[in-house]
């Protein structure tokens, strides 16, 4: 790793370049409650992030990331819209890869603002242009396009739900995709169960918190979605193949115009994007040569719900992204006690950018 | 230098890896009185003896304190990230067995899989307001599990004894623990997922990769090996 004076160095300058882009600087706690996070990202976020205590705060976590404390902020007292920027230490727990840092800068730039096409497009080329000297590969995608999609499945709104919450986690989500379309058979206990007259009767006795009338109402939803269609192959096949789409921007457009024809519920998200990368054009971006993939984001810590993007070193495969960002709407709207607004922003490590040379 | 094994220090499992080598011919016994916690080798030169709780020798392993150590496969999983670039496996000693597995009440004919328990866990949060909690100790080794299966929704609550009970005392809803018969299990009214098994436990004799083997140990290790007959 680089000294890291001359990555703080490299922070100032990326700060800076921020502030001149007109967002305004703040900071956040470096012990955030850990309660929100685990409510956000579920137990998964203890392999990710360092818990420590108190016996007054209780649990604590070194902040992961930025992203929910500036939405915390933004939308306790924020104006609107805005623009920030912040810079400082992120803390990572490591458990299986001893050359990922457990400790590095973030820079980063978050803008609330209700004009959706046109933030998106200004996050990107702002970080384009930060980092251009670099040579860097840029990677996009859009995960508003499978949610729009799940959401217009001509099936039962519990399997649509079901479907929605694991699209951050692909490999669930492909096994709930095969099950509800009949690829995969049911286990041999649950048809056992959906045959039996009286399932309650051949439990143990009842203990625990989870009540009776909870076991009867998911074997009602259980014979529910028994008695429901399989989803259909056409669409699943459409699902699949938006999953996979990997081409150019402007090709990427094309192939989803054509993918609407069956699936015309990804309208709203097709759309979008056309304005996007309209935007992206117009703000010099070349949207002929720009990366596009379906399925991208899907994996990350955060949870993006709209445009995502990242931007990578080819010649150095073995270092984490330079930046990444993207869209998240769902996220204000959680932290929002009943407020929401579009958001999206993203952050650069200036670590990784220090190492690959620097920006002057 | 001599070369340090680390063996448990009380209980069956100190007892069995007694026998274990005594099988082939070496003796482990307690010196001082049976509450002091020294011992020594007969029957091979250059080994000591340390006696240790069985929690401790993955850690001792790992810092490279000790060469060698018996313990359970759950502990040195659970509690060392990268395990097996830390120590190496040299025997499985046929003793000490233990399936770490998820159970839930069996009150609860609706679950048999960890798609049910993911199912159940997203209806328990709406309904109650917060995660579906599973009481283990195992927390490394479950929530890897549970990640690499897409539950989510849960969270782990920990209990170091007595995991059986914490449903009925309402501080979990289902559990992760060691089972070796299920007996436990039954009596407090609870049940193995079909999948729900995380890892196959038995005692094992473990080399510790991070400890300084000079040629002194090497020989040791080597004349050691052949007596056990290891590779």
């Amino acid at each position: 790793m680089p000294p890291k004076a001359d990555v703080k160095t490299c922070a100032a300058q990326l700060q800076s370049f921020f502030v001149n882009a007109g967002a305004h600087p703040v900071e956040a706690d470096i012990l955030q409650p850990a309660a929100t996070l685990l409510d956000l990202y579920g137990e998964d976020i203890r392999a990710r992030a360092y818990v420590t205590q108190d016996p007054l705060r209780g649990e604590q976590m070194l902040r992961p990331d930025f992203t929910v404390p500036v939405v915390q902020m933004h939308m306790h007292d924020g104006a609107e819209p805005a623009r920030y920027t912040y810079s400082g230490e992120v803390f990572r727990r490591q458990e299986t890869d001893p050359d990922r840092a457990n400790e590095y800068m973030q820079v980063g730039y978050e803008v609330f603002d209700r004009d959706i096409a046109k933030a998106d497009a200004e996050v990107f080329a702002l970080f384009s242009k930060a980092l251009s000297p670099l040579g860097l590969r840029a990677a996009t995608g859009d995960i508003g396009l499978l949610i729009t999609a799940v959401q217009g499945l001509r099936t039962t709104d519990k399997r649509k739900a079901a479907l929605m919450r694991h699209i951050w986690r692909p490999r669930r989500f492909r096994t709930l995709l095969e099950r509800y379309s009949g690829r995969i058979p049911v286990p041999q206990t649950r048809q056992n169960l959906l045959v039996a007259a009286d399932p309650m009767s051949e439990g143990g006795p009842l203990i625990g918190l989870r009540k009776r009338t909870e076991i009867a109402a998911r074997i009602t939803a259980l014979h529910e979605d028994a008695a429901a269609d399989p989803i259909s192959a056409i669409e699943v096949d459409m699902l699949e193949e938006l999953m996979a789409l990997r081409e150019t921007a402007s090709n990427a457009l094309a192939a989803l115009r054509d993918i609407m024809v069956d699936l015309p519920a990804i309208t709203p998200a097709v759309d979008q994007l056309d304005r996007r990368l309209s935007e992206m054009n117009s703000q010099g971006i070349n949207v002929d040569t720009l990366e596009f993939e379906a399925s991208y984001g899907r994996t990350t810590l955060e949870y993006y719900d709209g445009f995502v993007f990242g931007f990578y070193s080819d010649a150095r495969p073995d270092l984490p992204p330079v930046a990444t960002g993207g869209r998240y709407d769902a996220l204000t709207r959680v932290l929002g006690n009943g407020r929401e607004i579009p958001a999206v922003g993203g952050m650069i490590r200036p670590g990784i950018v220090t190492e690959l040379g620097s920006l002057s | 230098m001599t070369l340090k094994l680390g063996i448990p220090s009380k209980g069956r499992l100190m007892e069995k890896t007694g026998d274990w080598f005594k099988a082939h011919g070496i003796s482990l016994r307690r010196t001082g009185s049976d509450r002091e916690y020294a011992g020594a080798v007969d029957g091979i030169d250059g080994i000591e003896l340390v006696l240790l709780s069985a929690g401790e020798i993955p850690r001792e392993l790992a810092a490279g304190r000790i060469d060698l150590g018996v313990t359970g496969s759950d502990l040195i999983r659970d509690k060392l990230a990268l395990w097996d670039t830390r120590v190496t496996e040299l025997a499985l000693l046929g003793f000490g067995q233990a399936d770490l597995i998820i159970a839930v009440p069996s009150a609860w004919v609706d679950v048999d899989t960890l798609d049910d328990l993911d199912a159940v866990a997203a209806a328990f949060r709406r309904d109650h307001g917060f995660r579906l909690r599973i009481a283990t100790k195992y927390h490394r080794l479950v929530r890897d599990f549970l990640r690499e299966n897409g539950v989510a929704d849960y969270q782990l609550v920990d209990s170091q004894g007595a995991t059986e009970g914490t449903v009925k005392n309402h501080t979990a809803e289902a559990i992760a623990d060691i089972t070796s018969t299920g007996e436990t299990l039954r009596a407090n009214h609870l049940k193995i997922l079909s999948d729900g098994l995380i890892h196959k436990s038995q005692a094992t004799l473990y080399k510790s990769r991070m400890s300084d083997w000079t040629d002194e140990k090497r020989r040791v290790i080597k004349t050691l090996k052949d007596r056990l007959n290891l590779d």
